[in-house]
């Protein structure tokens, strides 16, 4: 035990140690973020993950998103198990033909707002994948997206910034 | 020991066994030595691989090559003969080839034998080498070869996007396929089930519920306790075979970066190799260290992600803070001084995209030392804190015996005392210059894959510092000369999960024909199969996060 303590209190808090131009804008984002949950749902932003065909370098980055230099949750933003929980869907990947189905049903499954979130440019585009016998490319050509987050992968800010934009946009 | 001082001891028992192997051109897909045999043979030449002991490293099949590979063969195989006057794909081909690479002690064999398109049937070699079942079953859902007597004769990679009868790697599917409505679920896929009173089932997946790639896992359980898990994976086939036709060779590094987004380095440096391998193309030395540097880089932030993740799956989250964060620390610099935080496309043909500034070896130096430091003590606490020890040790126990017949290589095979490893055993320049010690773990549990993961980067660490020592000056790229159609190669790289072994056949023009990346999961899918039986189910995601199978490698 105490050597966790030792390393846990000698590394200290990262997430706000000597704040760069990036982590400037991190927090700049982030509470950007944080406002437009409040104002627009009145609680924390939950998300569902799913990973349509992706290479798993987007899954990757995602990931990122909570470690402590981000902290994502901080910002009432978090990633919830199941898509009933869930206020926004963040989607990666082409979407493969053999995902088609389970991404529709993922998608029926998700109560309003139901914000739909392309993350990476094989989701906004099919990227090098494209379409073929077994994709379908981009998100979009298999459920409405709301939002775009390009990037192959996108970095954890670009994510941070695609979700303020989901917020943001009008709904439809 | 001298190189494939086994060799002809094979030779000699294929002999014995009536065989006729022609060698050929032997050296044609080099580093392996290649073997020709009648397609006939195909099962029997198994059964002496397997006597000898050699691990099985994968099969594929090559629609498309009705020319001689190389078009200098002199194997006097009557099937296919090339015609020079003819370029490939003028003509529809009438042949399948079928492929089958074994390894001993480092050295590998390519065999090879032809089947006709209108009967194209050879023995399987799953029953003496249980770990290409899928990759057979794989062949025939994208090529049409029947594997006869193989124990399994359910479809694989093939839900139903595509029908029973089409084969996508085939010349006349069209890319594009015949799809013209949603494609439904794969519903009526015949699992495997156990009867008996107390005996459930659980279905997971493929959507899972935490950020990861989809598959489906059916469970049978009783109580608490694992009797069966059968995966069903393909959810994320992507058509990348079919797809890499036609790319020119930069098109194709691009692409093989995208077979397991967390291996990019590894698979597009496979993918390289096997073009440079085939186009007669040689890499400047710096872009050789380099592309090293990049590789120890990712082995690297993967095994920092994964030990964290392995940690917080037993709900010890201190590890997969701080692993997190030395983790993000590196992705940044990765960013900073090879341009991207997974170092994506920055192996190209020919060499790598970026050089080092001059002063980037020193900053990397610091990195190198800041972070031995940083995980010393941590390393020390996840080896040895009684919670961890509790979950993990005799967890998700992989026998020596199950990881031999499968052939698992990296993390999984070496912690179950097989020390296999591409860098060491098959080392591939700037490798042969370095030292790369072998792992000494055999408990096969997931303790003993933490050790080996904690154990891999400190070694990283170590041969990174060789190499930022040893960096030559020089050209980052060289010309990629183009490849004769025809012109086929073998890339075998040490990928973070272990072996991965890609092949490439040029077409005209220096375009691709066929490129087939076979990723470490291939092997470590069904070892999670045999190790999780008799843990409990809570202790799944723990089993699956110490052996961390990539589901896009394997899907394709």
């Amino acid at each position: 035990m105490i050597r966790i303590l030792k390393q846990s209190l000698g590394i200290g808090v990262v997430t706000e140690a000597a704040p760069g131009i990036e982590d400037a804008e991190l927090e700049r984002i982030g509470v950007e973020v944080l406002r437009h949950v409040h104002a627009r749902l009145g609680r924390s932003l939950s998300i569902r993950q799913v990973d349509a065909g992706s290479c798993n370098g987007c899954e990757l980055e995602i990931h990122a998103l909570s470690n402590p230099y981000y902290d994502l949750e901080r910002f009432g933003l978090h990633f919830v198990a199941s898509p009933r929980h869930a206020d926004a869907l963040l989607i990666t990947g082409p979407v493969s033909r053999h995902m088609e189905t389970a991404l529709r049903r993922t998608w029926q499954a998700t109560p309003v707002p139901k914000i739909i979130i392309a993350a990476g440019t094989c989701a906004c585009d099919g990227g090098e994948f494209g379409v073929s016998y077994a994709s379908c490319g981009a998100v979009e050509n298999v459920i409405p997206v709301d939002v775009k987050i390009p990037g192959c992968p996108p970095a954890p800010l670009d994510l941070l910034r695609g979700l303020l934009a989901a917020l943001a946009a009008p709904r439809k | 020991m001298s190189r494939f001082d086994w060799f002809s001891e094979f030779l000699a028992r294929l002999e014995d066994e009536h065989l006729l192997a022609h060698s050929g051109n032997a050296r044609l897909l080099a580093p392996a030595h290649r073997l020709v045999l009648d397609a006939e043979d195909w099962g029997n030449a198994a059964k002496v691989a397997a006597g000898l002991g050699m691990r099985h490293a994968g099969v594929w099949a090559d629609c498309g090559a009705d020319c001689r590979p190389g078009g200098s063969d002199e194997d006097g195989q009557p099937v296919g003969r090339r015609h020079q006057s003819e370029p490939a794909g003028s003509r529809p081909p009438d042949s399948i080839a079928v492929y089958a690479c074994l390894e001993k002690e480092g050295d590998y064999v390519v065999l090879e034998a032809r089947v006709p398109l209108d009967r194209p049937k050879l023995p399987s070699q799953t029953p003496r080498f249980p770990g290409v079942d899928r990759l057979e079953r794989h062949c025939h859902d994208l090529t049409g070869v029947v594997f006869t007597g193989h124990p399994d004769t359910r479809r694989w990679t093939r839900h139903q996007a595509w029908k029973a009868d089409a084969f996508p790697l085939r010349a006349d599917f069209p890319a594009a396929g015949h799809v013209t409505c949603q494609v439904p679920a794969d519903a009526d896929y015949p699992f495997t089930t156990i009867h008996g009173s107390g005996v459930y089932e659980i279905p997971v997946g493929p959507v899972h519920a935490g950020i990861i790639e989809p598959g489906h896992f059916r469970f049978h359980a009783m109580g608490e306790e694992v009797l069966r898990l059968e995966e069903r994976l393909g959810y994320v086939h992507k058509g990348i075979e079919k797809i890499a036709v036609g790319r020119d060779p930069a098109g194709l590094a691009r692409l093989a970066g995208r077979v397991s987004g967390d291996s990019t380095v590894a698979h597009a440096w496979a993918a390289c190799q096997a073009m440079e391998h085939a186009a007669g193309c040689a890499v400047p030395p710096r872009a050789l260290w380099l592309r090293a540097i990049m590789a120890e880089r990712e082995r690297i932030a993967n095994h920092l992600g994964d030990l964290g993740a392995i940690c917080n799956d037993v709900a010890f989250t201190f590890a997969l803070i701080q692993c997190g964060r030395l983790r993000e620390r590196w992705q940044r610099r990765s960013r900073e001084l090879f341009g991207h935080r997974l170092m994506m496309d920055a192996v190209i043909p020919g060499g790598v995209a970026y050089d080092l500034a001059p002063a980037a070896p020193r900053t990397l130096g610091d990195d190198q030392a800041a972070l031995r430091k940083a995980v010393l003590p941590l390393f020390d606490i996840i080896d040895d804190h009684p919670s961890l020890d509790d979950r993990l040790i005799t967890t998700g126990r992989l026998s020596a015996a199950d990881a031999r017949s499968l052939g698992c290589t990296g993390y999984v095979g070496k912690a179950s005392g097989l020390p296999f490893d591409v860098r060491r055993d098959c080392p591939y320049p700037p490798y042969d210059t370095l030292e790369v010690k072998p792992s000494a773990e055999t408990d096969g549990d997931v303790a003993a894959r933490v050790r080996v993961r904690m154990t891999e980067v400190l070694g990283s660490l170590d041969l990174l510092d060789l190499l930022l020592a040893t960096l030559p000056e020089g050209a980052v790229t060289a010309p990629v000369p183009t490849a004769a159609s025809g012109a086929v190669g073998l890339g075998l790289v040490d990928g973070w999960r272990g072996e991965i072994l890609t092949f490439v056949r040029f077409g005209v023009d220096g375009r691709i024909a066929r490129f087939f990346p076979r990723d470490p999961s291939w092997f470590t899918w069904p070892a999670l199969e045999r190790l999780i039986m008799g843990n409990i189910v809570p202790d799944f995601p723990v089993c699956n996060k110490s052996v961390n199978g990539s589901y896009s490698g394997q899907d394709l």
